[in-house]
């Protein structure tokens, strides 16, 4: 169908994007190299020479830095597990007819415009403080020792909140598969007398397959990088460091850029594996 | 088309939904309230909370410490910018990859998602470095570049499955008819591809609005938006609930009320190829 | 406001239009309250000099950042950066701060506290001028400790706050004995812990450099605080920083307190505080080691170099430290609101002398000595850090460590264990082992 003067043309035409994306990841990425086997201290007058895989070794032999990788897989996989469920459901019930529709549907979407800075600050402070949260109130209301949610229960009141903020996203992509289903599949499928469990499972929940896919696909990407809500709520406390707040810790905090870039590196090849590992489950999915 | 529901049915699944929406919902409805309360009422148990004074006395103490609408008009500058810009440079790379696929496609679009998973603090001095070199610390322009880039990715790949559905046979026609490349991606594809283009515009310009790593970190007085204004009000000294409460409001407020407009088309367009 | 505003700069072009062409100014700076007075009452700076500013106002730890960020890589993004007794000695040596050598005589250098110039100086020059400055003491409520039937000595030891932190607690009526930073973070519970270690004989490294967790002088100052919080503190101590323990105390939860000095204004404000009538003050406890667990710290304005607007800058630190603005803060809000611990002539002050906190934060502050913190001798300058450029990354990891042990989520002496190793690593990494 393409005739080569378009096929030409078409390179062309993805140049520009392409070139720029290059640049924004190889600029970066041969300067996150170069320092990364240096021994670079900016506040003990920068570049103190070439020290060879020191950082990697270091960065790798922290005691953290498993910890780290760990939180980092219990964050993503948590927060995808709860914004696919619970998305599912919500856009199941949202596909009802129900009054006041588009008033609910606002309602659902609201917390995805929530700026993670706020979200963090906002659950941290007014939510989950033991004093004077709003939950600590709620407890104390019906006679319990409010918990105390960011010390002992970190991660899973983290999850929380960033669940809070996605829920929204993956409800949007999923109510639309969902709207996107033939009537007349469903009408068929009631016809033959399949009850809401046989209906959801063997029409609805195949349907969802590919938009459940975009979801994780794109939740991953965002997930993988996430940094504002941990800095403000418990600033890498009690278990909460993912990687990404590792890498953080030793450039900003010690002032180690040498060992902080080997921690890029080390993040970059998490994320092409997660990436591979995507493209070969997810690229499959969005083919069909 | 319409499925006949009992009444019944339909008042417990309202019932369902709205309760589900409204707990969702409730935080931000909750820090509205906080907002309009003095700070010795905002901690105060959620009865005595609701029946106390209302008051704008907040709204004043935050909009007398710092220029709202100057964080303001850079937030919305900043995140129009970027994404116009990512626009204009993703449309006809998106083209390309949706009418004239090569078998690297799939692979190009994987890479350029993989680029937003890159730690953006593991590469923060190599960057401040290279604004200080190129004299855009602190601007707005700077901003714009680097948010273009990072949304870019998203920018792309939105575009490209939007492209996907529309039939190539009408692009054949225009093309048989003699039209110009330009004009086939002017006159043709653009109107059909607006209500995509619109989505995309508006994830965009939220994704940028609440970005807060850069946005923090590349700016100082001038072109500092409103991630940075509420960076002043996270932890002060002594009560601070109504204070914060304010000054969040004051930062979502626009990008929500965007958003509540233009949820139809965000809806709508809110796909990234999900649907087929 | 505003048109006050416009008029005031427009006066002030006319006035200084003779003298120099007026230059803006951006400072950044934390939002605590008295920056944030100080950024009230620029109006009278523009008027002065007819220079103008814009401010950067940043959360504590953001502005860290932001500031090291833009120092370390000579951004140039700042004519001001507000920093602390901490950062001053080492930006000082690596020369990266311009000297405060030729402020104008009608200034008084030697007017500053002497312990206060010390800590800002490197090499004996003064690189920061001190805004306020603080030590930390002990506040507590007078009615509760009558309640105990308890008498605060000026200069208690850490045996009685202990007991009278037990006998005040009345969980029913939700009054916690005592209230004390937990949280993470080196400025935080970071700079708590390390004061009162210092009080019980602990110290963060011994002469070479060795990391000191692994002593009984640590374990008995994290086991001491553990054990008197879970008895006397209040729930979730382990997250509360500065901030929080002042809105429990302001809100009557707390029958002691030991924080910084500065704290002594805003509990005793009646307008933000529900006890303001209430408070008494003393020393912070020792252990009868020769060692009280008070820090030292100030905020301080510095000028970073190779700014364009050096002598606007200097300008501006000259009115902002001066007696001058005190004065003009006191006219405006009264005396209890000036900023504190930075002039000797304040204490010496007539109108100052009646404020029931002036002495005993002198008396606080005075006492404290940076070159002399612990009772083993140490190779490091400080009392609640130590003035290495490792140290802000290493205590951060430490005090996590410690805030998890305080949340009950590891033995204190698996937290020890940590900070030990992770400690010994990070110098290693840093060259000094």
């Amino acid at each position: 169908m393409a005739t080569q003067h378009s096929r030409s043309a078409a390179r062309m035409m993805m140049a520009p994007a392409t070139i720029l994306l290059l640049g924004w990841m190889l600029v970066p990425l041969t300067m996150t190299l170069y320092f990364s086997f240096k021994k670079y201290l900016p506040l003990r007058g920068g570049d103190l020479g070439w020290v060879g895989f020191d950082n990697y070794v270091r960065f790798v032999s922290s005691s953290s830095f498993w910890p780290a990788v760990a939180t980092t897989l219990v964050i993503v996989g948590g927060v995808l597990i709860i914004t696919v469920i619970l998305g599912v459901l919500l856009a199941l019930l949202l596909d009802q007819p129900i009054w006041g529709q588009g008033v609910v549907r606002i309602l659902v979407i609201a917390p995805f415009f929530v700026m993670p800075t706020v979200s963090g600050l906002v659950w941290k402070n007014m939510f989950m403080d033991p004093v004077n949260g709003f939950f600590a109130h709620l407890w104390r209301a019906v006679g319990a020792e409010p918990i105390q949610w960011l010390s002992q229960a970190s991660l899973p009141s983290l999850i929380m909140i960033i669940s809070w903020q996605w829920l929204p996203f993956a409800t949007l992509i999923l109510l639309t598969a969902i709207q996107s289903l033939d009537s007349e599949q469903r009408e068929a499928a009631e016809m033959d007398g399949a009850g809401p469990i046989g209906r959801f499972s063997f029409i609805i929940l195949p349907h969802l397959a590919r938009a459940i896919t975009v979801v994780v696909l794109i939740q991953t990407i965002f997930l993988l990088s996430i940094f504002a809500e941990i800095f403000v709520t418990t600033a890498g406390a009690f278990g909460t460091k993912t990687l990404t707040y590792l890498i953080f810790q030793r450039v900003l905090e010690s002032q180690n850029v040498g060992l902080g870039s080997a921690g890029g590196v080390y993040a970059i090849i998490l994320a092409n594996i997660v990436a591979i590992f995507l493209m070969r489950v997810v690229g499959k999915n969005l083919d069909r | 088309m319409a499925r006949t529901v009992s009444t019944r049915r339909k008042t417990l699944t309202t019932i369902a939904a709205w309760t589900i929406g409204i707990v969702i919902f409730f935080p931000i409805l909750w820090i509205i309230v906080l907002s309009f309360k003095t700070e010795g009422d905002a901690i105060k148990t959620p009865l005595e909370v609701l029946t106390s004074l209302w008051t704008f006395e907040s709204y004043a103490v935050v909009q007398e410490r710092s220029d709202y609408f100057k964080h303001f008009t850079n937030s919305v500058i900043i995140a129009l910018g970027s994404t116009l810009l990512g626009v204009l440079v993703a449309v006809p790379a998106a083209w390309s990859m949706a009418f004239v696929p090569s078998p690297r496609t799939r692979g190009i679009l994987m890479w350029m998602l993989s680029t937003k998973m890159l730690p953006a603090v593991g590469v923060l001095y190599p960057i401040y470095l290279l604004f200080i070199q190129l004299g855009i610390l602190d601007s707005r322009i700077g901003l714009v570049v680097v948010l273009m880039l990072i949304n870019l990715p998203i920018i792309v790949w939105m575009l490209y499955t939007y492209f996907r559905e529309i039939p190539g046979e009408i692009l054949e026609a225009a093309r048989m008819d003699g039209a110009t490349l330009r004009a086939e991606l002017l006159y043709v594809l653009t109107p059909m591809a607006i209500p995509g283009i619109a989505s995309t515009v508006l994830l965009n310009v939220i994704l940028a609005w609440n970005e807060a790593f850069w946005t923090l970190n590349l700016t100082a007085a001038k072109a500092a938006p409103l991630t940075a204004f509420i960076a002043s009000y996270s932890s002060p000294e002594g009560l601070f609930y109504a204070k914060l409460s304010a000054a969040s409001v004051m930062a979502i407020a626009p990008i929500l009320i965007m958003g509540w407009f233009s949820q139809k088309q965000l809806v709508r367009g809110l796909t990234f190829g999900a649907v087929k | 406001m505003r048109m006050k505003k416009i008029i005031c700069t427009v006066a002030a072009t006319f006035l200084a239009s003779g003298v120099a062409n007026a230059d803006t100014l951006t400072i950044a700076t934390v939002n605590n309250g008295d920056m944030i007075r100080m950024q009230g009452l620029t109006d009278d700076f523009t008027a002065k000099t007819g220079h103008s500013v814009e401010w950067v106002t940043l959360e504590e730890n953001v502005l860290r950042q932001r500031v090291t960020t833009d120092i370390t890589t000579k951004g140039g993004a700042f004519d001001i950066m507000t920093i602390g007794m901490y950062e001053t000695p080492i930006w000082g040596k690596n020369g990266w701060l311009v000297p405060l050598d030729d402020l104008s005589a009608g200034y008084d250098v030697g007017d500053i506290l002497p312990a206060m110039a010390g800590g800002l100086s490197y090499d004996g020059t003064l690189f920061a001028a001190p805004f306020y400055g603080e030590s930390s003491m002990i506040m507590y409520r007078t009615d509760l400790m009558e309640k105990a039937g308890m008498s605060m000595p000026e200069a208690p030891s850490w045996s009685f706050i202990a007991k009278a932190a037990r006998e005040m607690t009345d969980r029913d009526n939700d009054i916690n004995g005592i209230c004390l930073r937990g949280k993470a973070g080196w400025g935080e519970g970071g700079a708590f812990i390390t004061a009162m270690s210092n009080s019980f004989g602990a110290r963060w490294f011994d002469e070479n450099w060795d990391a000191q967790f692994d002593t009984r002088e640590w374990s008995d100052t994290l086991n001491f605080y553990v054990n008197m919080m879970n008895d006397a503190g209040p729930a979730g101590y382990a997250t509360n920083g500065f901030n929080e323990n002042l809105s429990l105390f302001q809100q009557g939860k707390c029958g002691m307190w030991i924080d910084a000095t500065v704290a002594a204004s805003f509990v005793t404000n009646p307008k933000d505080s529900t006890v303001a009538d209430k408070v008494g003050f003393a020393l912070a406890p020792d252990n009868g080691m020769g060692v009280r667990s008070n820090w030292l710290w100030a905020w301080a304005l510095a000028i970073p170099a190779g700014t364009q607007k050096e002598d606007a800058a200097k300008q501006f630190i000259e009115w902002a430290t001066s007696n001058g603005y005190i004065e003009l803060v006191a006219a405006k809000e009264g005396w209890a609101n000036v900023p504190p611990g930075a002039r000797t002539s304040l204490y010496e002050n007539a109108n100052y002398k009646d404020i029931p906190f002036a002495k005993m934060t002198l008396d606080s502050i005075l006492s404290a000595d940076p070159n002399n913190s612990t009772v083993d001798p140490s190779p490091y300058v400080g009392i609640q850090f130590a003035a290495i450029p490792e140290f802000a990354g290493i205590a951060t990891e430490v005090s996590q460590e410690f805030s998890a042990a305080y949340a009950g989520q590891q033995s204190v002496e698996e937290a020890l264990a940590k900070a030990q190793a992770l400690t010994n690593d990070a110098m290693e990494a840093a060259g000094y082992r």
